[in-house]
C-alpha cells in the first residue's frame, strides 16, 4: 500500500447558508501527481485553503502530512510547499535574495541555504541571472524559479495553484518536467489547471461540481467512464451539470 | 477596419524595453482575429495604442478609418475595449455600471439593449450586486456588457479568458460567434492556444514580434515538418528516451500523448512515413517501453508556436 500524504473524509467548508465545499472525500499518495480540477466557484480555492491550514473546516476531517487541519495547521505549513500563478517571488528582490528570503522563512540553516541555492542554479542554468531582479526575468524563467522556490525545503507535498497560467507552450512544458523531476523524488503533487492537456500528465484527478466531487480517478479511466477520447469532453460533460450560479 | 502599420512601442527610462517590434497586420470587417502568445508578448501594448489609450513610439494605425493619434476621440466613440484587469466600478451595482457606461456614451441601456441581451440575461439575478463582489465569470459577462452598451463597430478584448474554465471558456466564444453574426469586428487576445481555432485569422506573437498570420488552418498546413503522436506504458520514460532519439528535431508531451517532429527532407528522398515509425517503435521497444503506439498527425497551432519559439 503506497503511503497516504493527504486524507479527508467528509470534509465541509459553509460561508453562512452557502456551501462552498460539500462532504469531500479522498486520499492522496506519496509521490503521485493530483489534478485538482473543477469550473470556476466549483470550491477548489476553499478546499485548497483548508487543505494549507489557512482556514479551518466547518465539518468533517482531514490530515495533511500527518496533520490534522484543526489542531496542527502550523505543522502543516512547514511541511508544505505553494505557488501560485498570482503569487509566487519577490519581483523586487534577485534571484539570490529570493532563495534567501525564503529559505530562511521555512528555517533552513545558511549552510543549507547556500548549498540548495548552489545546486538551484546550477540545475536551471540561472548562473547569469543569479544576480538579477526577478522582474526582469521572463515569465517562464519566473514560473520555473517559483516552483523551485516551492520546493526549496523538501517539502511532503507541493501545491500548485494554477502553475502554468499565461506561459509559453514551451515553458509551460519546462515547468511540467520540473514536476516530473519533484514527483520521482517523492514529493506529492497537488495541482489545479484549466489546461486539460496538463491535466493528462497527472496520475489522478479529480473534478469538482457544486462543491462535491463529482469524479476521481486516472485520465485513462475517466476518458472510459465518459466514453470519450479528450478530458476536455470528460470535464464539459461534468461542469456542464452545474448548478450553482456561481 | 483595423491596421497597424510597422508600429513599434518601447518602455524604460532608456526605452530599453522594445515591447512591440515593428508590428504591422490587419483586421477584416466582421472578423475575429486573435492575437495568440504568452504574458509580456506585447499583446497588451498592441490593444493599448489600438484603442488610443498608449501613444506608439512610431508607425501607425487606423480603426475604422481613423487615424489612432489625430482621430483618437472618434476612435473612443466606435470601439469598446474589455482590459485585462477588471476595471469597472467595484462598489457600484451591476446595473449602475451598466447606467454609468450608457450615460457617459450619452446612450441608455434600453437604447442597445438588443445588443447585450443574451448575456444580461445571466446577469440579471445579481443586478443590485455591486460589482466587487461577483464571481470571476460574472464579472467577466458585466465588463462584456459594459463594452458593448453604445453598440461599437470594433471590439477590443485582452486576455478575456485567462484563468477561466473549460466550460465558461467555451461558453465565452459562443457569445462572441453571436457578436460576430451581428457584424462586429473582434480583436481578442490570449494565451490559450487551443482557442486560436476559434478565430478567424490570428496572429501569433512572441518578445513583441509577430512570427505568423494567417487563418489557423493555413498556419497548420504550413507546418514544416512530420509530425507523429506517440503513447507508450509511462509517460516519464517515453519522454526520456524520445529526447535521445536521434531522428527527431523535437519531442515534447501533449496531453495524453508526446509529440515527434522529424525533418520532412528524408522522405521526400524516398524514405516513407511507415519506415519512419518502424525505426522509432525499434528504438523505443529497445528501450524498454511498451504497448507503444504511434500515428502521423497534423500539426495543430500550438505544435506550430513551439517550432516557431526553437
Amino acid at each position: 500500500m503506497p503511503e497516504v500524504v493527504i486524507q479527508t473524509e467528509n470534509l465541509t467548508k459553509r460561508f453562512g447558508d452557502f456551501t462552498a465545499v460539500d462532504e469531500i472525500t479522498f486520499e492522496v499518495f506519496k509521490g503521485e501527481i493530483f489534478g485538482f480540477l473543477g469550473a470556476n466557484g466549483a470550491g477548489k480555492t476553499t478546499a485548497m485553503r483548508m487543505l494549507t491550514g489557512l482556514s479551518n473546516p466547518t465539518s468533517g476531517k482531514a490530515t495533511v502530512a500527518g496533520f490534522d487541519v484543526y489542531k496542527q495547521p502550523e505543522n502543516i505549513k512547514k511541511n508544505i510547499g505553494y505557488m501560485s500563478q498570482k503569487f509566487s517571488l519577490y519581483e523586487d528582490l534577485t534571484v539570490m535574495e529570493n532563495l534567501q528570503f525564503f529559505g530562511g522563512i521555512y528555517g533552513l540553516s545558511d549552510n543549507q541555504i547556500k548549498q540548495n541555492s548552489e545546486a538551484l542554479i546550477q540545475e536551471l542554468s540561472l548562473q547569469n541571472q543569479a544576480k538579477k531582479l526577478v522582474a526582469d526575468l521572463p515569465l517562464g524563467w519566473k514560473q520555473k524559479l517559483a516552483f523551485s522556490v516551492a520546493i526549496f525545503h523538501n517539502p511532503k507535498i507541493v501545491f500548485l495553484d494554477e502553475p502554468t497560467g499565461g506561459v509559453d507552450p514551451s515553458a509551460r512544458r519546462q515547468v511540467w518536467d520540473l514536476i516530473y523531476a519533484a514527483a520521482d523524488k517523492g514529493i506529492t503533487v497537488f495541482v489545479t489547471t484549466h489546461y486539460m492537456d496538463e491535466a493528462e500528465y497527472c496520475n489522478r484527478i479529480s473534478i469538482m461540481v457544486d462543491g462535491k466531487i463529482a469524479a476521481l480517478d486516472a485520465p485513462g479511466n475517466l476518458k472510459k467512464q465518459f466514453s470519450t477520447h479528450s478530458m476536455d469532453d470528460v470535464f464539459y460533460q461534468l461542469a456542464r451539470g452545474a448548478t450553482r450560479n456561481e | 477596419m483595423v491596421t497597424a502599420n510597422d508600429l513599434v512601442k518601447t518602455y524604460g527610462k532608456k526605452n530599453e524595453v522594445l515591447a512591440v517590434d515593428h508590428v504591422s497586420f490587419s483586421v477584416k470587417e466582421a472578423e475575429i482575429f486573435g492575437l495568440i502568445g504568452p504574458d509580456g508578448a506585447g499583446k497588451t501594448s498592441i490593444f493599448r495604442m489600438l484603442t488610443t489609450l498608449l501613444l506608439p513610439d512610431s508607425g501607425s494605425a487606423s480603426v475604422q478609418g481613423f487615424d489612432v493619434v489625430k482621430d483618437y476621440k472618434a476612435i473612443r466613440n466606435t470601439v469598446g475595449y474589455m482590459p485585462g484587469r477588471f476595471s469597472l466600478y467595484q462598489d457600484l451595482t451591476v446595473e449602475e455600471n451598466l447606467d454609468f457606461f450608457a450615460t457617459v456614451f450619452e446612450t441608455t441601456v434600453a437604447e442597445n439593449y438588443d445588443l447585450i441581451k443574451d448575456i444580461y440575461v445571466q446577469l440579471e439575478p445579481f443586478k443590485k450586486r455591486r460589482a466587487g463582489k461577483l464571481s470571476g465569470g460574472m464579472k467577466q459577462k458585466l465588463a462584456l456588457c459594459c463594452a458593448l452598451i453604445h453598440k461599437p463597430t470594433v471590439l477590443f478584448l485582452d486576455e478575456p479568458t485567462t484563468g477561466v474554465d473549460p466550460v465558461s471558456r467555451k461558453e465565452f466564444w459562443e457569445m462572441l460567434k453571436r457578436l460576430q453574426s451581428q457584424g462586429i469586428t473582434i480583436l481578442v487576445s490570449t494565451p490559450y492556444m487551443d482557442e486560436a481555432d476559434l478565430c478567424d485569422r490570428i496572429a501569433l506573437i512572441q518578445n513583441g514580434k509577430i512570427l505568423s498570420i494567417d487563418t489557423p488552418e493555413n498556419i497548420s498546413a504550413a507546418y514544416p515538418d512530420k509530425l507523429f503522436a506517440v503513447k507508450a506504458n509511462k509517460m516519464s520514460t517515453l519522454l526520456k528516451e524520445l529526447a535521445q532519439f536521434k531522428n527527431a528535431s523535437a519531442t515534447y508531451s501533449f496531453g495524453e500523448y508526446a509529440h515527434v517532429a522529424t525533418d520532412s527532407k528524408q522522405f521526400e528522398a524516398g524514405n516513407a512515413p511507415v519506415e519512419f515509425e518502424k525505426e522509432l517503435e525499434d528504438y523505443l521497444a529497445d528501450h524498454g517501453l511498451e504497448n507503444i503506439e504511434i500515428k502521423e498527425i497534423k500539426a495543430s497551432v500550438e505544435d506550430c508556436f513551439i517550432k516557431f519559439l526553437k
